[in-house]
């Protein structure tokens, strides 16, 4: 089924230079797999095409269900050098969640129990 | 086994942080350390000009009331302090606490330790003479393209003087540039006596470290897991409990809000992450690949399985160089047509910047209301989100060599109230600010160039 990827991942972002980080975590086990199939460098690329001006580059941490992007040049130079009102990428992480993929149905509903409470996470 | 455990609870994530988390952390439960973490890339270049307009300036001035305010509490717990709050002046730093801690009654004097020696600013044209080039670390230009307009040089050192400090029985540390997560992970190799070489177990406090060192982001601050049912008001900031092996339990005190779990910690740890496997720090080389992370419910999530490799031969720089000057300034445009509005006041602006034949390297438009944020340009929103948005404000930014050209971009932002389009307000901020930037240098040194010049020095009030 065609989702978005808040649906089972969470994230989180900062700056490194004028590079931003995005740090992607599935929800549970079975949700990591569709993460590293899914969310793709050239996909995550696509998505933030309007800020990031360098290459993008995925890494992965399967101990921690997650993966970590690093989005060259796109803060506008950086630190004290940007002009951006996110100039340290903060609100990336939200944004990227917001991509559409697909993801089996099974998987979506148990990652939705763990957002109820109902199950517990990884 | 060995079954001690050390605590080292974080109080402070940058500077400017709660002031009343540190208090907390003291006050609420046991812990052995607090450190307090106040430096950032930029911190330091503001630090060196408040110091050049003032010899006793240069540090994290909140430091100061909150240690002199807490110091019977500390004393009494056995509470030890870490901090890197002295910034480009730890010992102006110290002097003023000592002053403060005049008007205070304690148990016993305090003895406080700096840390010196990570200030290159005054050895810079020395270290270039000896060959050491600083080149950036990401253009590869050599540092005497832009010497003449360098603010600040310090190198990110590590746990040896913050241990030694330790050893000579401080019970307040102030450095200035030690890296974040050595005021985590010093403390931890002290109590434990690691060796300088057991890169497995510094490893485990790098990422205890890096958990530590952004406050309330590790226990509920920012998540995007269920964040409106984090209580928030009075937030437990991280407690690590190191075990000698190496192994830890994230948590926090039971009485405070917040929330420590599986998500909370693992958006902490890809935060500011590189290359996973290469987590360079002074004392070791951190492989974040290895983390085990479990879940113990009840605000406590453990810790095993990291490793780590041995520390390379070099330490990071951050130097600050001044390259020009930039301001940002903001007008609200109210509905109908809210969006129209702030493009036709930019487009007039833009003219206007124009026809005055202003230079600026960089004009930046945003939108904000309408898409700020991911930098897409309003023309794609849906044609009823554009047409529904309440207000938008419009904010725009210049950059320049040429300071006076920044300085005539601040005046022309306001004439569009009653020379622009109409439904405009939010200017009681007044004239945008020219800032000075001050560009960042990342470089790389022998460590032995630095650490040489490292001192300890210890005194009681």
């Amino acid at each position: 089924m065609k989702i978005r990827l808040e649906r089972i991942a969470i994230a989180r972002s900062g700056d490194k230079g004028d590079a931003a980080n995005v740090g992607v975590i599935a929800l549970i086990e079975d949700a990591w797999p569709i993460l590293v199939r899914e969310v793709t460098e050239a996909r995550v690329g696509e998505h933030f095409a309007a800020v990031c001006k360098g290459r993008v580059e995925r890494f992965e941490l399967p101990n921690l269900g997650a993966l970590n992007f690093l989005l060259h040049e796109s803060l506008g130079g950086g630190g004290t050098v940007s002009l951006m009102l996110d100039a340290q990428g903060k609100t990336f992480a939200s944004s990227l969640l917001e991509l559409e993929i697909d993801a089996p149905e099974e998987v979506v509903s148990l990652c939705d129990r763990v957002r109820t409470g109902e199950l517990s996470g990884r | 086994m060995s079954e001690r455990i050390v605590r080292v609870a974080s109080g402070q994530g940058f500077w400017g942080d709660w002031q009343e988390a540190p208090k907390l952390q003291v006050r609420t439960g046991p812990i052995d350390y607090l450190m307090l973490d106040y430096l950032a890339e930029i911190t330091m270049s503001i630090l060196q000009k408040q110091r050049e307009r003032d010899p006793t300036a240069g540090y994290a001035r909140d430091f100061v009331p909150l240690i002199a305010g807490l110091t019977p509490e500390l004393l009494g717990r056995g509470i030890r302090v870490v901090s890197n709050a002295g910034g480009v002046n730890p010992d102006g730093c110290r002097r003023a606490l000592f002053e403060a801690l005049e008007e205070i009654p304690t148990s016993r004097p305090l003895r406080v330790a700096v840390v010196s020696g990570d200030d290159l600013i005054d050895r810079l044209d020395s270290l270039l003479r000896d060959g050491h080039e600083l080149r950036n670390m990401e253009t590869g230009e050599p540092l005497s393209a832009v010497r003449d307009r360098v603010q600040a040089a310090n190198a990110y050192i590590g746990a040896a003087p913050i241990i030694e400090a330790l050893r000579m029985e401080a019970d307040v540390v102030i450095t200035g540039r030690s890296t974040d997560t050595a005021l985590t992970y010093a403390p931890l190799i002290h109590e434990h006596g690691w060796a300088a070489d057991d890169w497995d177990r510094i490893a485990a406090g790098v990422v205890a470290g890096h958990i530590n060192e952004c406050g309330a982001q590790a226990t509920g601050g920012n998540t995007l897991f269920d964040w409106r049912g984090v209580n928030l008001e009075a937030p437990g900031y991280p407690i690590i409990e190191m075990a000698a092996d190496g192994t830890f339990t994230v948590t926090k005190h039971a009485d405070l809000g917040g929330r420590v779990t599986w998500a909370t910690v693992t958006e902490q740890l890809v935060y500011e992450m590189g290359d996973p496997v290469e987590y360079i720090t002074p004392d070791c080389i951190a492989d974040f690949s290895t983390i085990q992370l479990r879940d113990l419910g009840e605000n406590r999530v453990a810790i095993s399985g990291v490793r780590g490799r041995e520390r390379t031969g070099m330490l990071k720089v951050s130097i600050a160089y001044r390259d020009g000057w930039k301001a940002t300034g903001s007008l609200v445009y109210a509905a109908p047509d809210a969006l129209d509005k702030a493009i036709r006041a930019d487009e007039i602006l833009r003219a206007r910047l124009e026809r005055l034949g202003l230079e600026f390297a960089e004009i930046r438009t945003e939108f904000v209301g309408a898409g700020a944020c991911t930098g897409r340009s309003p023309d794609l929103l849906p044609e009823a989100v554009r047409k529904g948005l309440p207000e938008v404000e419009l904010r725009v930014g210049v950059r320049s060599a040429d300071r006076d050209a920044v300085e005539r971009f601040t005046r022309e932002l306001a004439p569009l109230i009653l020379a622009g389009p109409p439904s405009v307000t939010g200017f009681a901020a007044g004239r945008p600010r020219v800032q000075e930037i001050m560009a960042y240098w990342p470089a790389l040194i022998d460590r032995d160039a630095v650490e040489r010049d490292l001192e300890v020095e210890v005194s009681h009030a």
